[in-house]
């Protein structure tokens, strides 16, 4: 589990997280959500350790980040994995190095073994075939699937993943929702997702906070979103145009019942 | 003069930060293999090139310019050994794989940068300094004195090649004369020695640029640009500094 307590972070005088205080539950996918310049990305940054919160408390199973020094971040790292926005994965490697980077970096089994073990996590990400290619020559989708697969090879207690359905169609945009929610039920990780996209969050939102101007407006899960009455949640929900279809589908429905009740 | 302080700073504290022992030295020789292949070796036929060019031009060059019966022929043969062993082979030389070599690397690790694969190694806990940088500086320090050694012997070969040309009053015997008249060993390693420091300035300049890259595509590219650059000018203030210490 990871908790962060009173969460404040400025940039030349700029607030853009103010008090934030949230809990993200293992087993569970927990998103962020919010706008566009909310201060989702800055959050995630934050609670991985590429940026230091002005104050507030980031605790990883009640270890505190912000009173590490490098050595015990390092060691920390190690228990956590990454998907990027754009995957990250590195050019020069083919997929299958790019998976058995973190084992060959870190783990101290043989050779045989780091790489019996990554083509297992491309197995899991449905990548078996793709291992002797190199990221330029795979599409977005197979991108992502094979720095999920990266990111679950040390086996991390914690995943992070940042806005990983942009651009992918949505179908894509579903198997790769569908892939980090399966992944963090079968290994029991603490997942955060920074997103957007409103169908990862009713797709697998375990556990959301919704930011809003560097502020936690709101929490709950995919089942509440929608009858939530938060109007900044709602204004963000309902901008599109099939969600806001979707509610008026619902409040047809319950208006109907209420009719036939009565 | 504020700015220029804190890139120094900068430097400093990314070099701290990529000289120290590698996370894992099987990793490390890995990609210092790579890294020997694709700057060092990958660069030997422009070496080649360019000294048997050079090479020939210097010897027909000086042989035009000597036109004086005082001065005995094997002059150009020894001018031309004494040009490419002092100066062109090492410092010139480097100066060309400063923009060969240079932007390659501030290039590459800009690249990394912008597409947050820098990031991801930090994340998972490597250095990323290190990893990426120290084997580039260990690589060009070993193979560029490889690379000096190869354009001495071609550009040598090529001011042969010029000696047999006729028109321009030198004969080969002569030039081979001048070629080993007073030779001096210590050229030889005082310009060996000046390409490893010239190696170790192209390599750690250019992977600075690259990784203090901020932004996208465009940086990228003026980052490489100003890595050539730089690394070109500290070659040549290196280059008076060095002459002055083991020559004078």
């Amino acid at each position: 589990m990871i908790t962060i307590n009173n969460i404040i972070k400025s940039f030349e005088g700029r607030t853009v997280l103010k008090n934030i205080s949230a809990e993200f539950e293992e087993g569970k996918t927990n998103l962020i959500i919010g706008r566009s310049g909310s201060g989702k990305t800055v959050l995630i940054k934050n609670i991985i350790g590429l940026m230091r919160p002005d104050s507030g408390e980031i605790l990883y199973d009640g270890r505190d980040l912000t009173s590490m020094n490098k050595s015990e971040l390092n060691m920390l790292r190690r228990e956590m994995g990454m998907l990027f926005q754009g995957s990250a994965l590195f050019d020069s490697m083919t997929v299958l190095e790019n998976v058995m980077f973190p084992l060959d970096m870190f783990s101290k089994k043989t050779y045989k073994e780091r790489r019996k073990r990554a083509e297992f996590c491309l197995e899991r990400v449905n990548l078996s075939d793709a291992g002797d290619l190199y990221p330029s020559e795979i599409s977005g989708g197979m991108m992502k699937r094979a720095a999920i697969a990266r990111a679950i090879a040390l086996n991390p207690k914690y995943l992070f993943c940042d806005e990983p359905n942009s651009g992918l169609d949505p179908k894509t945009s579903l198997l790769i929702d569908d892939l980090i929610h399966d992944i963090t039920v079968e290994y029991k990780m603490t997942t955060v997702i920074n997103t957007h996209d409103m169908n990862s969050v009713m797709n697998i939102g375990d556990n959301i906070i919704f930011i809003k101007e560097g502020v936690k407006e709101w929490q709950g899960n995919k089942n509440e979103v929608i009858s939530s009455d938060n109007k900044a949640l709602n204004d963000f929900i309902f901008a599109s145009d099939l969600f806001r279809k979707v509610k008026e589908v619902e409040e047809e429905e319950l208006k109907a019942k209420e009719h036939k009740t009565i | 003069m504020n700015k220029a302080l804190h890139k120094l700073g900068e430097y400093v504290l990314l070099m701290q930060k990529a000289i120290t022992i590698p996370d894992r030295w099987s990793m490390f020789f890995k990609q210092l293999l790579k890294e020997i292949y694709k700057l060092g070796f990958d660069s030997l036929w422009i070496v080649i090139i360019i000294s048997i060019f050079i090479g020939t031009v210097i010897a027909i060059q000086i042989s035009l310019n000597i036109s004086s019966p005082l001065i005995p022929k094997f002059t150009i043969g020894y001018t031309t050994r004494e040009i490419i062993l002092l100066e062109f082979s090492s410092s010139i030389m480097c100066l060309i794989l400063a923009g060969k070599i240079g932007s390659n690397i501030a290039s590459e690790i800009g690249t990394m940068r912008v597409t947050e694969q820098i990031d991801a190694m930090e994340i998972m806990g490597v250095n990323s300094a290190n990893f990426l940088i120290l084997p580039k500086i260990v690589g060009l320090m070993v193979f560029i004195p490889v690379l000096v050694i190869f354009s001495m012997f071609t550009g040598i070969l090529g001011g042969i090649a010029a000696s047999y040309s006729t028109g321009t009053g030198m004969t080969p015997a002569s030039f081979e004369y001048g070629l080993q008249f007073y030779f001096n060993q210590f050229y030889v390693w005082y310009s060996i020695i000046k390409s490893v420091i010239y190696a170790f300035i192209i390599a750690s300049i250019a992977s600075y640029y690259g990784y203090n890259v901020k932004g996208g595509a465009l940086e990228v590219g003026k980052a490489s640009t100003d890595a050539v650059v730089m690394s070109s000018i500290m070659i040549l203030l290196a280059d008076v500094i060095l002459t002055d210490l083991m020559l004078t």
